[in-house]
């Protein structure tokens, strides 16, 4: 009596074994780049996403260094009637320039900051740089399950940033990144507006395909012996993000080509002078994005839990309760959308909302303690992963906890539009995903490029990056409750301090970005060359080669142990890192 | 010893000169074997389903709102609309799901000649469906001056608000038609496909997607009709 053997080449050798890294060049340099752009194994499509979406987060950064200068100093007209503090200035157009002038040129850079973090950095960001990446190896397989989709999502992430930053060059657009009916029905700058509502709409599509690939993949391609629970906890982020991605962006697709059609044929559907209705686009925008703050913040959850579980070598607290939380957050983030609406919808419905965004803070909150509880009696190594790590559980919290009044109807009224939900959504998208994707970037650099970088550089970037963010932003969580109204290019006389706080922060901050730039280019022309397991992680990434073979591995690996079984897998007294792993089994056994 | 349904098509025999393409293929490199690439199209087709589901279903909430708000000038819009080129069209799709499920049963039992039959009908009642709504229904009603929005301009109107009804009317039908046009891309591409070879009882995850998808189009299309065409 044999096992089914109907699947002999998948346990079997499959002529992989001589088989170089996936970052050698092949032929010549035209054939090399050939090569890359016709790709479709997802590391090099990983990789092209990963430089494309910090190339966008560049350009969205200068932006909002722009927006910081900006406000600097409180925009005036003086005795002789010449504009002082107005940075931004030379981009308002006209002769005479005004302080109107100024708020607009203001607008444009608000706008063009909100939207390509938003669409073009943040929410394909980690899923589809390191997401791409790593779970098809993390799950061991050799690829996505549909790899030119793949491809094909890259193409159109880069297609709908082009209509972005065209939009851009055409002179930006002035409504946030919200496009909020009448703002983008009526301002100025009608190709504007439509190139970068299309923008929106083509990136959704690039969002979907990623989202639909991953689900398949997770579903259909695990390496044999790996049940749903032996997954890493990062994968279960990604999917569970995945599922968010398929399931709310085709809404926010029907509700940009609505707002184009509104646009170019008038036809009023949001337009209450033609009988349509303004707050019925507040409706669909939010029930796309508010879930998709979860889009931005899933996996950067998913990164910590592995990063945070390696860097102190410990069995993860909490496997399933941070599995299902994953889940429970896609469910719930669909239902509360109207917390964004508190101000513009009835009483009733508001204090639903507000009652069911309570409850999604009961899983964020179940992931918080589980991680901290995983960090007991374990042995913390402070690399610059995990000082990101830590980062992160200290601004996520703050982030986390200051929606919680934004979610009280009595406070929200007096904090809604001020710069303490500013300072709200960037300790969770920037404190939180930022940060993530930092930790995620250093604990995985070696795994994709082969090199070491030098910690003592990541270190230093880590800190600066610390200190700025928190001078830029916790001085916005008073400026906010002392009155300050978000969007606005000026201010009175009494923010001056805190808003100078805050654009000194913001330079440092970048100098923390400048360094770590630094350190990658430092470490892929100059870096010690990588082992294959620098961390001692137990995730099976770490079971290929440094950086891995073109097909992923050289069997196809058979799990034998879990992903946090520190304390099985490695003998006690070793350090995991020296451990050599078992060469994965073929044809092998489960545990 | 069991033995287990592996879907391997037979290996060609020597003598046998023209295999066909669908015997031909295997499965992706990627892939542990040919059913779990099935099981995955499958589970991405029906993932995609959704995703167009979520689609319509922002039209159908700004129907229901605006009929909510102006429950008359909705009913005086579908008054102008003659259910029975709805109802004809609906019956053109209904048919052409049929032909399209016929046409994957055939292709499983290796009936290449009338799953080309099944597939011709399938295509051909797709642009029916597209010259009726074109020649007897937007066109004259937009020449009428039954327009979206600010385009409105019908002399007779009795309520206010009856340009809603029609920015929500060609919206969603207009949606709908482009996935109409969609579909016979498809289809177009299935019967070139079908030609070489390329589908057959080992092997025809294409069939089976482009099948759902159509059915998916048939379905919306189920909803909006009453909804359009049966509320005065
Ligand atoms: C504990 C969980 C959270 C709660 C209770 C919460 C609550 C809220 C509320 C009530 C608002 C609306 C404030 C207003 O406009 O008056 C808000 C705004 C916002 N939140 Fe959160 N939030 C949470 C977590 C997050 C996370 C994880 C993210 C993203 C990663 C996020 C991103 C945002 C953004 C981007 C806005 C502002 C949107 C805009 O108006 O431009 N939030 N939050
Ligand atoms: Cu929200």
């Amino acid at each position: 009596m044999t096992t089914v053997d109907r699947n002999l080449d998948q346990l079997g050798d499959h002529g992989h074994h001589d088989e170089g890294s996936y970052l050698n060049p092949k032929y010549g340099p035209i054939a090399t780049v050939w090569d890359w752009m016709t790709t479709v194994d997802h590391k090099k499509i990983g990789v092209m996403y990963l430089f494309a979406v910090l190339f966008m987060f560049f350009l969205g950064g200068v932006a909002a260094l722009g927006l910081r200068i900006e406000l600097l100093e409180p925009t005036r007209i003086d005795e002789t009637g010449n504009l002082t503090g107005a940075a931004l200035s030379f981009l308002a157009e006209g002769e005479t320039v005004s302080q109107a002038a100024v708020g607009q040129a203001y607008n444009r850079v608000m706008t063009m900051h909100g939207a390509i973090m938003v669409f073009m950095f943040i929410v394909p960001g980690i899923p589809a740089s390191l997401g791409n990446f790593f779970l098809p190896l993390m799950l061991g397989a050799k690829d996505v399950a549909f790899p030119r989709l793949n491809l094909a999502s890259w193409y159109i992430y880069v297609f709908g940033s082009l209509f972005g930053v065209f939009s851009i060059l055409m002179g930006g657009v002035d409504t946030g990144w919200t496009f909020y009916t009448p703002y983008s029905t009526t301002t100025t700058g009608q190709p504007q507006v439509i190139a970068m509502v299309l923008a929106a709409f083509i990136l959704g599509f690039s969002s979907i395909f990623t989202g639909l690939n991953f689900i398949v993949t997770t579903h259909k391609l695990r390496a044999p012996g790996m049940g749903w629970f032996d997954m890493p906890l990062f994968i279960w982020a990604v999917y569970s993000t995945s599922i968010i991605q398929v399931l709310a962006t085709p809404v926010i697709g029907v509700t940009l080509l609505l707002l184009i059609f509104e646009r170019v044929l008038q036809i009023g559907i949001f337009d209450p002078g033609l009988g349509g209705d303004p707050v019925l686009f507040q409706h669909f925008f939010w029930f796309y994005s508010h879930p998709v703050v979860y889009v931005m913040i899933l996996p950067a959850m998913g990164i910590i839990s592995d990063v945070l579980a390696v860097h102190c070598r410990k069995r993860i607290f909490g496997y399933r309760a941070i599995a299902f939380s994953s889940l429970a957050i896609a469910a719930i983030s669909f239902l509360v959308w109207g917390h964004h609406m508190f101000t513009s919808q009835g009483e009733l419905a508001a204090m639903v909302f507000s009652f069911l965004t309570f409850f999604v803070a009961i899983p964020t909150a179940v992931k918080v303690f589980n991680w901290i509880a995983s960090l007991y009696k374990g042995s913390i190594t402070f690399t610059t992963p995990m000082l990101y790590v830590f980062a992160f559980l200290f601004l996520f919290s703050i982030g986390g906890l200051t929606g919680l009044p934004l979610g009280t109807l009595s406070t929200d009224l007096h904090l809604h539009d001020s710069y303490f939900v500013v300072a709200h959504f960037h300790y969770v998208m920037f404190g939180g995903t930022v940060i993530a994707f930092l930790a995620g970037i250093h604990h995985w650099w070696p795994k994709m490029f082969g090199r070491m970088y030098s910690e003592k550089g990541g270190a230093l970037g880590c800190a600066l990056v610390f200190i700025g963010f928190n001078m830029t932003f916790f001085t916005q969580f008073f400026l906010g409750t002392q009155g300050m109204p978000r969007r606005y290019a000026s201010y009175v006389d009494e923010f001056t301090l805190l808003h100078q706080i805050s654009t000194y922060g913001s330079l440092i901050l970048a100098l923390g970005f400048v360094v770590h730039l630094v350190v990658f280019l430092h470490s892929l022309f100059l870096g010690e060359k990588a082992p294959q397991n620098p961390w001692g992680g137990l995730t099976l990434e770490w079971e290929t080669e440094t950086p891995p073979i073109e097909h992923n591995f050289h069997h196809e690996p058979v799990l034998t142990h879990g992903p946090y079984d520190f304390d099985e897998v490695v003998p006690p007294g070793w350090d995991p890192k020296d451990y050599p792993l078992p060469e994965p089994t073929p044809g092998g056994h489960k545990h | 010893m069991a033995s287990i349904d592996t879907h391997q098509p037979a290996l060609p025999q020597p003598g046998k000169e023209k295999v066909p393409l669908w015997q031909r293929y295997t499965h992706g490199h990627h892939w542990r074997n040919a059913d779990d690439e099935f099981d995955g199209a499958k589970i991405g087709i029906w993932l995609f389903l959704a995703t167009e589901v979520l689609l319509f279903s922002g039209m159908f909430c700004a129907y229901a709102l605006f009929r909510l708000m102006y429950p008359e000038s909705i009913a005086a819009g579908s008054g102008y609309l003659d259910w029975r080129w709805g109802g004809l069209n609906t019956v053109v799709l209904l048919i052409s799901s049929f032909t399209i499920a016929m046409a994957i049963r055939n292709v499983q039992l290796n009936q290449q000649f009338w799953a080309r039959i099944n597939l011709l009908i399938t295509w051909l009642c797709a642009a029916a469906f597209l010259v009726i709504k074109l020649t007897f229904e937007y066109i004259p009603k937009w020449s009428d001056g039954k327009r979206p929005g600010a385009l409105f301009d019908y002399p007779f109107a009795q309520h206010a608000h009856e340009n809603v009804w029609w920015s929500i009317y060609y919206v969603s039908t207009g949606i709908h038609a482009t996935h109409v046009i969609g579909g016979m891309v498809l289809i177009a591409w299935l019967i070139y496909r079908q030609g070489k070879g390329a589908y057959g009882p080992t092997h025809y995850t294409m069939m089976e997607g482009v099948g759902l998808y159509w059915h998916i189009v048939d379905l919306v299309w189920i909803f909006l009709f009453p909804l359009l065409y049966l509320v005065h």
